[in-house]
């Protein structure tokens, strides 16, 4: 796609702000408005500005950038739109940013982002071979041919400390279910989910390239990722280019796992638990149930529900790259930590993630509210193994 | 030394902080122009207060700096009212949002000028489910405070415009001075206008050109558990004054609006009267509905009937569309895939509805569009609000001036017939200007200069000679 390809589309766009808001118009769930309250930052206003773009009425800047980029691609602005059009708008979004790539107009975070993934594979900088370190510990093994599932851990799942927790225990998970699988280690790259969000076109097709050949190199029929932005990417990207494969999130094969009773879950201790959804899992890819499920098939968890759950979550502040270009991060408002006031509202213990990029997100709007002695932050692979260690301990 | 721009740029920092004014070509661009068919005019600062204290040292340095200060708060009016006509501070008044006070014995709310319809609407639902207020058919970002000082209407018309429903306000002069007006003048109560020479309607309808109201107290209604409408085809718009005053007459219902397109492969338009209705029983319900339906049996002659259509027989789309609270008017926006659409709303005496039908159609054919009415009682038949819309391509710079040439020609209309129209935009105003006795003009002229001796207050609006 290209922008032109909205041309017919784009000026459709009335700005009459149902995008804003959540479905029954309590909150503005659109991040970036929230935020900064200009108009400008609303889905309608990047729409506006976007087109003004096209017609030269203003030309690509620094600032211009950093309105589309603090965009957090959550979708909230598709699921609320009332026009016709709403699936085009984080597409022309996308493409709004892809234009200010080709004329070198990125927020300069963006750039390094860009950089170090097309140079190191990930946007830190970190060693290629250092990338399968963390499964050492759990001894998860190599992906080899024949193995039922490749287990994608991701960038984040694969070098941020906490994360690499959340990837342990959902590996320990597969371990115990007896499930032949297996991760690719220093052979992972990036999946290019942000990339592609962030209008990098060429660098998220060279990554997607390049994975869905050694995806295929290594006979690779069945994926299961950590991250709900590589099941995005890997389910609906990859077809296009030739990458066919059956892609799941770990929630779903959890699900089944515990359904299927291979994978069993016996009481744990007695504990509060509120889901934040992840907004690709969620608005993204319908995925609502099946977190939920696998948390209430522990027995002792008791699921209660922030005030803005499934379609209506509110964004962790992460997506679109912003976990790493911060373009909306800190401060009271910053989505983090509206978030976590939200869930500490619900009374819970803890809030189950399913997102690696959640789960640093979540982690920082505790700390930042000071919750983070209140509140614990766990994946919901953590929560379910924790149920089975401590039943095992006695 | 710092420019005149820098200085008030500078200033605007200090009051509200970064990045809550701006002063790029991005913010600019959008405070420049509205969703409806107005020729865009330049802004040069976009500031966002969140206290009443903020806007009034905005507006001090505003005096001070001669510089225009227009306040926008939903910015969805469509005729332009929150575009500078003569650039200056854009005063997006968004991040003043709270809902200050709801006094549920005496039936008002206090809310800041920033807070949008959809947020008082689920407040009030998830808060005091007993209480409501009067939604207009504004898409939910459509501003409390806005849509009540322009004379909007919604769906408790039959207690008059929301203009009416004012108890009392908080207002910045042009000078700096915060007032209040109404019993919170007195006291900390809320609860109404009068019996005080009253000063609110020196804020209504004038557009931001004598002050900027920062808090307003809204009076609230009991909300009924039950609420149903009935729809009525409409065979011969000369019955409208008729049956709407028959409807009225009873005093039961809720709303009565009617509405007039031409679905897509329809060949004609079709008009509906809606009536709303609301219960706190079954039986109090059906007892309504079969009034109304009793009502209009024997209505008219052949062809000039009111004919019952059982909700059954539309399609659910429709009818699910008439009864959401707000309706989803915006979707005129999209009838020709072209993003835009404006209207001139006329306040009209009930009688000269055929009229205006009539001429309205002619207008429409005239400038290439199908009719697209929507006419709302307001008050017990004490008047209506007909609105014309013509949707136009944003795409399209021909399809945009034909609207702005039907919009002209449906004011002169509307004036011609006694009518006045809504919340004009300039050209608008200045037709109604024309028609004004000139001591009166003198007199508004007299009240602006009170109330904005710098005369920055939305300079350009309401402005004659």
């Amino acid at each position: 796609m290209a922008l032109d390809d909205f041309k017919d589309v784009i000026h459709r766009c009335f700005r009459c702000g149902y995008c804003k808001f959540t479905s029954n118009y309590t909150d503005f769930n659109c991040p970036p408005y929230n935020k900064f309250r200009l108009e400008t930052f609303s889905p309608g206003g990047r729409m506006w500005l976007i087109r003004a773009m096209m017609l030269k009425d203003i030309e690509p800047s620094q600032h211009l950038a950093d309105i589309l980029y603090s965009c957090t691609m959550c979708a909230n602005c598709v699921e609320e739109c009332r026009f016709k059009f709403h699936d085009d708008i984080v597409d022309i979004i996308m493409e709004g940013k892809a234009s200010l790539v080709e004329s070198g107009m990125v927020p300069p975070t963006a750039r390094d982002f860009f950089k170090n993934i097309y140079l190191s594979g990930n946007p830190w900088k970190e060693p290629q071979q250092k990338r399968g370190d963390w499964a050492r510990h759990y001894g998860i093994p190599v992906y080899k041919p024949g193995d039922e599932y490749l287990y994608y851990v991701g960038c984040i799942g694969s070098y941020d400390q906490r994360v690499q927790k959340m990837a342990g225990a959902f590996g320990q998970l597969l371990l115990r279910a007896g499930l032949s699988f297996g991760i690719l280690g220093e052979d992972e790259y990036c999946d290019g989910n942000e990339v592609l969000m962030m209008g990098e076109q060429g660098l998220f097709e060279y990554l997607a390239q390049k994975n869905i050949e050694l995806f295929k190199e290594r006979r690779v029929n069945k994926i299961v990722t950590l991250s709900p932005h590589a099941y995005n990417v890997m389910r609906n990207k990859y077809p296009r280019l030739g990458g066919d494969f059956e892609v799941v999130h770990y929630t779903e094969l959890l699900k089944e796992l515990i359904s299927s009773g291979r994978l069993k879950v016996p009481g744990g201790r007695k504990i509060k638990v509120t889901y934040h959804d992840p907004c690709f899992l969620g608005r993204w890819n319908s995925i609502y149930d099946e977190p939920r499920e696998v948390l209430e098939s522990v027995d002792g968890v008791e699921l209660v529900e922030m005030r803005r759950n499934r379609e209506n979550a509110f964004c962790c502040g992460g997506g679109g790259g912003n976990f790493y270009t911060d373009i909306i991060g800190g401060g009271e408002s910053s989505p983090s930590r509206i978030r976590v006031r939200e869930a500490a509202d619900t009374g819970a213990d803890i809030i189950a993630v399913a997102c690696p990029t959640c789960m640093t997100m979540i982690e920082d709007g505790l700390k930042g509210e000071d919750l983070d002695e209140k509140i614990m932050c766990n994946d919901i692979s953590e929560i379910v193994l924790d149920a089975i260690t401590s039943a095992e301990e006695g | 030394m710092a420019s005149g721009e820098d200085h008030v740029y500078e200033a605007l920092r200090t009051i509200v902080g970064d990045p809550f004014v701006s002063r790029d070509r991005e913010e600019l661009y959008m405070y420049s122009r509205d969703p409806g068919a107005s020729i865009p005019r330049s802004a040069d600062w976009v500031v966002l207060p969140s206290t009443t204290d903020e806007v009034q040292k905005i507006v001090i340095l505003a005096r001070d700096m001669k510089v225009p200060v227009v306040p926008i708060s939903g910015g969805l009016t469509l005729s332009g009212l929150a575009v500078p006509v003569k650039g200056g501070i854009v005063m997006d008044m968004r991040r003043m949002d709270r809902i200050i006070e709801v006094n549920e014995r005496s039936r008002y709310v206090v809310v800041e000028s920033g807070v949008s319809q959809g947020k008082l609407l689920s407040f009030l639902k998830e808060n005091y489910p007993m209480l409501r207020h009067s939604m207009p058919d504004a898409p939910p970002s459509a501003s409390v405070v806005g849509n009540t000082l322009i004379y909007g209407s919604g769906h408790l018309s039959k207690h008059g415009a929301h203009s009416e429903m004012i108890n009392g306000l908080e207002v910045v002069l042009g000078d700096g001075e915060v007032l209040r007006l109404g019993s919170c003048a007195l006291s900390p109560y809320w609860f109404g206008r009068g019996p005080l020479p009253d000063l609110v309607s020196l804020f209504v309808n004038w557009f931001g050109t004598t002050g900027i109201v920062t808090r307003l107290s809204l009076k609230l209604y009991p909300s009924h558990p039950l609420r149903d409408m009935l729809i009525f085809l409409v065979q011969d718009p000369k019955t409208i004054p008729q049956a709407v005053s028959m409807i009225t007459s009873t005093d039961m219902m809720e709303d009565v609006l009617i509405v007039a397109s031409r679905p897509p492969k329809a060949p004609s338009v079709i008009s509906l009267l809606t009536v709303y209705l609301t219960a706190e029983t079954h039986e109090e319900l059906d007892f309504k509905k079969e009034l109304f339906v009793d009502m209009f049996k024997d209505f008219g002659q052949e062809g000039s009937r009111m004919v019952f259509t059982p909700k059954e027989m539309l399609p659910q789309k429709l009818i699910h569309g008439f009864m959401e609270e707000p309706q989803y008017a915006a979707a005129t926006a999209d009838f020709k895939k072209g993003g835009g659409f404006e209207y001139v709303g006329v306040v009209l005496p009930l009688s000269k509805v055929p009229v205006a039908w009539k001429m309205g159609e002619e207008i429409a054919r005239k400038h290439g569009f199908d009719p697209l009415y929507t006419v709302r009682n307001v008050g017990l038949g004490h008047g209506v609000v007909f609105a014309f819309a013509y949707p136009f391509n944003r795409a399209d710079e021909e399809s945009l001036q034909r609207s702005r040439d039907a919009l002209a020609d449906t004011n002169d209309m509307a004036l011609e017939l006694g009518g006045t129209p809504w919340k004009s935009e300039l050209e608008g105003q200045a037709k109604i200007m024309a028609r004004m006795d000139p001591v009166v003009l003198s007199v508004m002229d007299g009240i602006k200069r009170v109330m904005d001796p710098g005369g920055i207050m939305n300079p350009g609006n309401w402005k004659h000679g």
